[in-house]
């Protein structure tokens, strides 16, 4: 018998994550939450899905919970391995990756994301790791996803610095750039689904079991927007659970 | 030309205070030997180059090493973020030079291949372009388009690891790849650090697998271990142990201190370093083997 109490906020995140992708899809994975979300994909409705690295792993099946991007499990048993030059020119830039996962200190209105500094960049109040891959995932990656803890700090109305672009001032600005890819399609949060509207301003188009509207407008730094309908998303069902407690990661490393 | 010889003679004779030093390895092959014995030998004012900066330059640079850093990703991976460069740069104490990994890359590979600089598509993200000079917008002869160009990077020093090399430098790597041709063909100099030295036979009876070849390498060392606490793979595991104590040690100038004067300082080389980490760790980071199919060339 589920109650409310019986999966955490983090685990709706990941498990929400993982039902936007489809079979078949080429992910460019990072580590933590969403190589959860991907191999719980993989695990459930998208066998097919394959999984590619920024350290230049292709058809990666980690056998263990990879700890860093560039962990050795992600290499032993992988269809094939290239440089880093490679991985982002002739599968990211060339137009062969499907779905990237995005995450970063800030996520603004029109889902450009900061992972560089919050405040001045030559005086920074806390410098950020940076982009590494994301600049271009967000670019080209035919379409994006960003999972991210919902609070205010994290949901600025713009962003102190756009390290990645995802609409910029709205979606004919990214449309008029030429960049290849459509951008972010979602952000999956530990309280909602946001989806960018026509305009590419997001709105709240579903909430998480347990979760009032309330709570998502008081832990975000503008007046969001929410759509027409709003949905319930399902709950996390045991076997969702189960797969990500029993042989995801058994350890709670990234779970708890 | 036989080239071995020991890594203190090699950072003797080709790192030089001032230099741009480029130790490669995208998590994987970090040449942590190398960094040690250049903190070791005192060297200053270094501009210190890497796709992820990781623990080898937050050592050097809290030892004094550096003056300037250049990268595309600060953190400390897998565990959150990289605190002595990051504190460094907050304060205003260091330099920096800020990339994302596909155009720092593209840098490497401009001044691999000779050329004045290298194209991208444009992304659309607006601001790193602002703040690093180094991206230009050009105008695409062919079609009208803007692309982004970068200037080609070319470091004094390049110092990469390497699972087998031969006496001469010619060296072979599996698992992941990184940006380790890429900077060793941009280097000016290239240190060789091996796991293994083996016989020119072993080389040439596998030449796909030969990433770096023998005429663009200076120094080769036999260092095992070398890239402690990254990994080599089919050698040694990554010690994620280590990756999060350091988390903890960097918190404090003082441990930092502590734990390069004993972990550096007092030792003699790299061997004495991994004698020191104990059968614990040794035995922890032991290895499973998994061996690929073996291929046939044909004979001729």
């Amino acid at each position: 018998m589920m109650n409310a109490k019986s999966f955490s906020k983090n685990e709706l995140m990941i498990v929400n994550a993982a039902r936007l992708l489809q079979d078949g899809d080429l992910v460019f994975v990072g580590v933590g939450a969403p190589n959860l979300a991907c191999n719980l994909a993989r695990r459930t409705h998208a066998p097919n899905l394959t999984m590619v690295y920024e350290a230049g792993v292709i058809g990666a099946q980690p056998a263990r919970l990879p700890l860093s991007i560039g962990d050795p499990t992600l290499v032993s048993g992988a269809s094939a391995v290239c440089s880093m030059y490679e991985i982002f020119s002739l599968y990211l830039q060339r137009g062969n990756v499907d779905v990237g996962f995005l995450g970063g200190a800030q996520i603004d209105r029109f889902c450009n994301i900061n992972a560089t500094v919050i405040g001045d960049y030559y005086h920074p109040k806390v410098r950020l790791p940076g982009s590494g891959g994301s600049m271009e995932i967000a670019a080209w990656a035919n379409r994006c996803y960003i999972m991210t803890p919902h609070d205010k700090r994290r949901f600025p109305e713009k962003v102190d610095f756009c390290t990645s672009a995802g609409f910029l001032s709205g979606r004919a600005e990214r449309e008029k750039s030429g960049v290849r890819g459509t951008g972010p399609q979602a952000v999956v949060t530990d309280l909602a689904i946001m989806v960018p509207d026509e305009n590419g301003e997001l709105q709240v188009t579903a909430l998480h079991p347990g979760v009032e509207l309330e709570e998502v407008r008081n832990n975000t730094g503008w007046e969001i927007k929410v759509a027409l309908t709003i949905t319930r998303t399902a709950e996390p069902t045991p076997e969702e659970l189960r797969i990500l407690h029993e042989e995801l990661d058994p350890t709670g490393i990234y779970l708890n | 030309m036989n080239k071995l010889c020991s890594l203190k003679e090699a950072v003797a004779e080709f790192v030089k205070d001032d230099d741009l030093v480029y130790a490669a390895g995208f998590t994987h092959l970090i040449p942590f030997a190398a960094g040690h014995e250049i903190i070791r030998q005192k060297r200053r004012n270094l501009t210190l180059a890497r796709a992820t900066p990781d623990l080898i330059y937050d050592q050097m640079i809290a030892a004094g090493c550096a003056k300037k850093v250049i990268f595309s990703y600060l953190g400390n991976p897998g565990v959150g973020s990289l605190r002595i460069v990051r504190a460094a740069i907050e304060s205003g104490e260091l330099e920096w030079e800020e990339y994302s990994h596909y155009s720092m890359i593209t840098r490497l590979t401009a001044g691999a291949s000779g050329l004045p600089f290298m194209p991208m598509n444009l992304t659309a993200a607006p601001d790193l372009e602002k703040v690093n000079p180094n991206f230009k917008r050009v105008v695409d002869p062919f079609t009208g388009n803007e692309v982004m160009v970068v200037p080609p990077l070319n470091p004094d020093i390049a110092i990469v690891h390497v699972q087998r090399a031969d006496a001469e430098g010619n060296a072979q790597i599996w698992g992941i790849l990184g940006e380790q041709k890429e900077a060793a063909f941009a280097a000016k100099k290239v240190i060789l650090t091996a796991e293994e030295i083996v016989d020119e036979a072993v080389i040439r009876s596998d030449p796909n697998r030969t990433l770096i070849p023998s005429l663009i390498v200076d120094a080769v060392c036999r260092v095992p271990y070398c890239a402690h606490p990254s990994y080599t793979q089919g050698y040694y595991d990554r010690d994620n142990d280590f990756y999060l104590q350091w988390d903890e040690i960097s918190k404090s100038k003082e441990d930092v201190e502590k734990w390069l004067q004993e972990f550096v300082f007092d030792v003699q080389d790299h061997a004495d370093y991994w004698q020191k980490l104990g059968d614990a760790t040794h035995q922890r980071l032991k290895i499973k083997d998994k061996f690929s199919t073996p291929i046939n060339y044909g004979e001729f």
